[in-house]
């Protein structure tokens, strides 16, 4: 369960309704599942991703390929982070990118350079026909001029709270929590990093 | 997770979650090689000096590439070894060097503790390229990267190294890799080129090559400095092809899926067969591509803003100095 007063916005149940809303706008949008696939961006854009990928089987009858982008290596904030680096991940797209309609997937849209990031990333591997956004959550603050195509839930928030999105498969549980960040005075959160 | 120094002088000091962290990083970034657009913007801005005092022309490419690869802006200064022989003018280059405002500098460097001194009077991370008989902390990396791709694990492993133990940084870094990632070490070569008390850095010495390579995970041949022989260590080529050289049948001693590793480059039939150089248990060329994934992870997990300096940067240099 959620320490220190966290609130749950979003259960089980509400993202599983949010994901499948989102699975029909995708095809609504796209019209086909030809060239379409999903991207991930790890670490909780991959299992997103996967269940979109699976609300859309349920609803086609076929699903998209998906795949996993780590944006580690496309961060902006290098110089901030001092020594500390989060764990690299492996990219892994069984798929060539080149002519896709790729729609990249997200738990939670803030600043947007996460999203800046995937977008260099993807342009490294190929050219793909275009790229769409998925979010579970839109939380505002954007530093970038980016947008989501397709919002599970917005949520207004405060700089000095944060969002956490759990999954089952990585968390235990399926849900979202808003909770106020620790008092620290002095600190800014670095981009892309707090959520 | 993070480095606890700013240098990479050695593998001495590197804690085994630190290694850890290397080569998962490594791993990672070896995907980078495998695309048709080889390169990331990660080091974007970065000036990286590489700084070689000794001749090496594979240590300094592979590199070289690992820095482009990661879009780092790389500058080659190799003074002629004549003119740098003393540690004052070395410093002396080091603080030019300095005045050009580089993030990393990566130095080869005849004299053991030629890197540690740098990182004393540098504000840039220091990379140990090789120095003296001291450590090649890189290749050391390299290499548990080739064992633990092909075995899985460090863990356990038996690993041989035959060859010019007296001189071989790649010795030393390797032995202490090793023994910090839990796998044994067992030595030969010939006596003359074996450093009395190197046991106590935590290896054995068999009494022959037969006698080293049996039923090991895998056997590491060290290149011979033909010079050596006109210092008199070993007789000829012949008889140390005859005594120490990895030939086909010495190789069936090991496991029968133990894999040939050398630092290169190798000398045919000098040190090892051409059809084991050649053969399918042959992981050398990898060795040379696992390079570039490894140094690539060095410079990425060392790139970051200054922290206060840390002290002690130098121990375990005495005993290669003596």
């Amino acid at each position: 369960m959620k320490q220190d007063g966290g609130v749950r916005i979003m259960d089980a149940e509400k993202i599983s309704r949010a994901l499948t809303r989102i699975a029909h706008e995708i095809l609504e949008k796209n019209r086909t599942l030809d060239e379409l696939a999903l991207v991930g961006i790890r670490t909780r854009g991959v299992p997103i991703a996967r269940r979109l990928a699976e609300a859309i089987r349920q609803i086609e009858g076929a699903e998209p390929p998906v795949g996993a982008l780590d944006i580690n290596l496309y961060r902006d904030d290098l110089s901030l982070t001092g020594r500390e680096r989060p764990v690299l991940r492996r990219t892994e797209i069984p798929f060539a990118i080149e002519k896709k309609r790729i729609v990249l997937v997200d738990d939670v849209l803030f600043t947007g350079r996460t999203v800046r990031a995937a977008l260099e990333g993807l342009g490294d591997l190929g050219r793909p026909r275009l790229i769409q956004l998925a979010v579970l959550v839109d939380r505002g603050h954007r530093e970038l001029p980016i947008r989501a195509d397709y919002v599970g839930k917005n949520v207004p928030t405060s700089l000095r709270e944060s969002i956490e999105v759990r999954f089952g498969e990585t968390d235990g549980e399926d849900a979202v929590f808003i909770r106020a960040a620790e008092p620290d005075p002095g600190e800014t959160p670095v981009p892309g990093e707090s959520r | 997770m993070k480095l606890h120094s700013r240098h990479l002088l050695g593998i001495e000091t590197l804690k085994a979650e630190e290694i850890t962290l290397i080569l998962d990083t490594a791993e990672s970034l070896a995907q980078i090689s495998q695309r048709e657009i080889k390169k990331v913007p990660t080091l974007r801005g970065r000036t990286v000096v590489n700084f070689f005092v000794e001749p090496s022309t594979r240590t300094r490419s592979s590199f070289e590439i690992a820095e482009k690869r990661l879009s780092a802006d790389s500058l080659n200064f190799s003074p002629g070894s004549s003119s740098l022989v003393k540690g004052e003018t070395l410093a002396d280059t080091a603080r030019n060097l300095e005045a050009m405002a580089p993030d990393f500098i990566v130095i080869r460097h005849s004299e053991p503790g030629a890197p540690h001194m740098l990182a004393r009077i540098c504000r840039s991370s220091i990379i140990n390229a090789g120095d003296g008989a001291h450590e090649h902390p890189t290749q050391a990396l390299l290499d548990a990267y080739t064992l633990r791709q092909r075995k899985g694990r460090l863990r356990g492993l038996r690993v041989a190294i035959v060859g010019d133990i007296l001189h071989s940084r790649v010795v030393r870094s390797n032995i202490f890799l090793l023994n910090t990632m839990g796998a044994e070490v067992v030595l030969a070569g010939p006596p003359t080129l074996m450093p009395r008390g190197i046991e106590s850095l935590g290896a054995t010495v068999a009494r022959s090559i037969d006698e080293a390579v049996e039923g090991v995970d895998a056997i590491m041949m060290l290149r011979v400095q033909q010079e050596r022989m006109a210092r008199g260590y070993f007789p000829s080529v012949r008889e140390y092809f005859r005594l120490y050289g990895l030939t086909p049948a010495r190789a069936a001693l090991a496991k029968s899926d133990a894999i040939i590793m050398h630092p290169g480059p190798i000398n045919r039939g000098v040190e090892i067969a051409s059809e084991v150089a050649d053969g399918p248990l042959s992981v050398i060329l990898e060795q040379v591509t696992n390079g570039v994934a490894v140094r690539m992870a060095v410079l990425y997990l060392l790139a970051g803003e200054e922290e206060p300096q840390d002290p002690a940067v130098t121990p375990g240099l005495e005993r290669a100095q003596a």
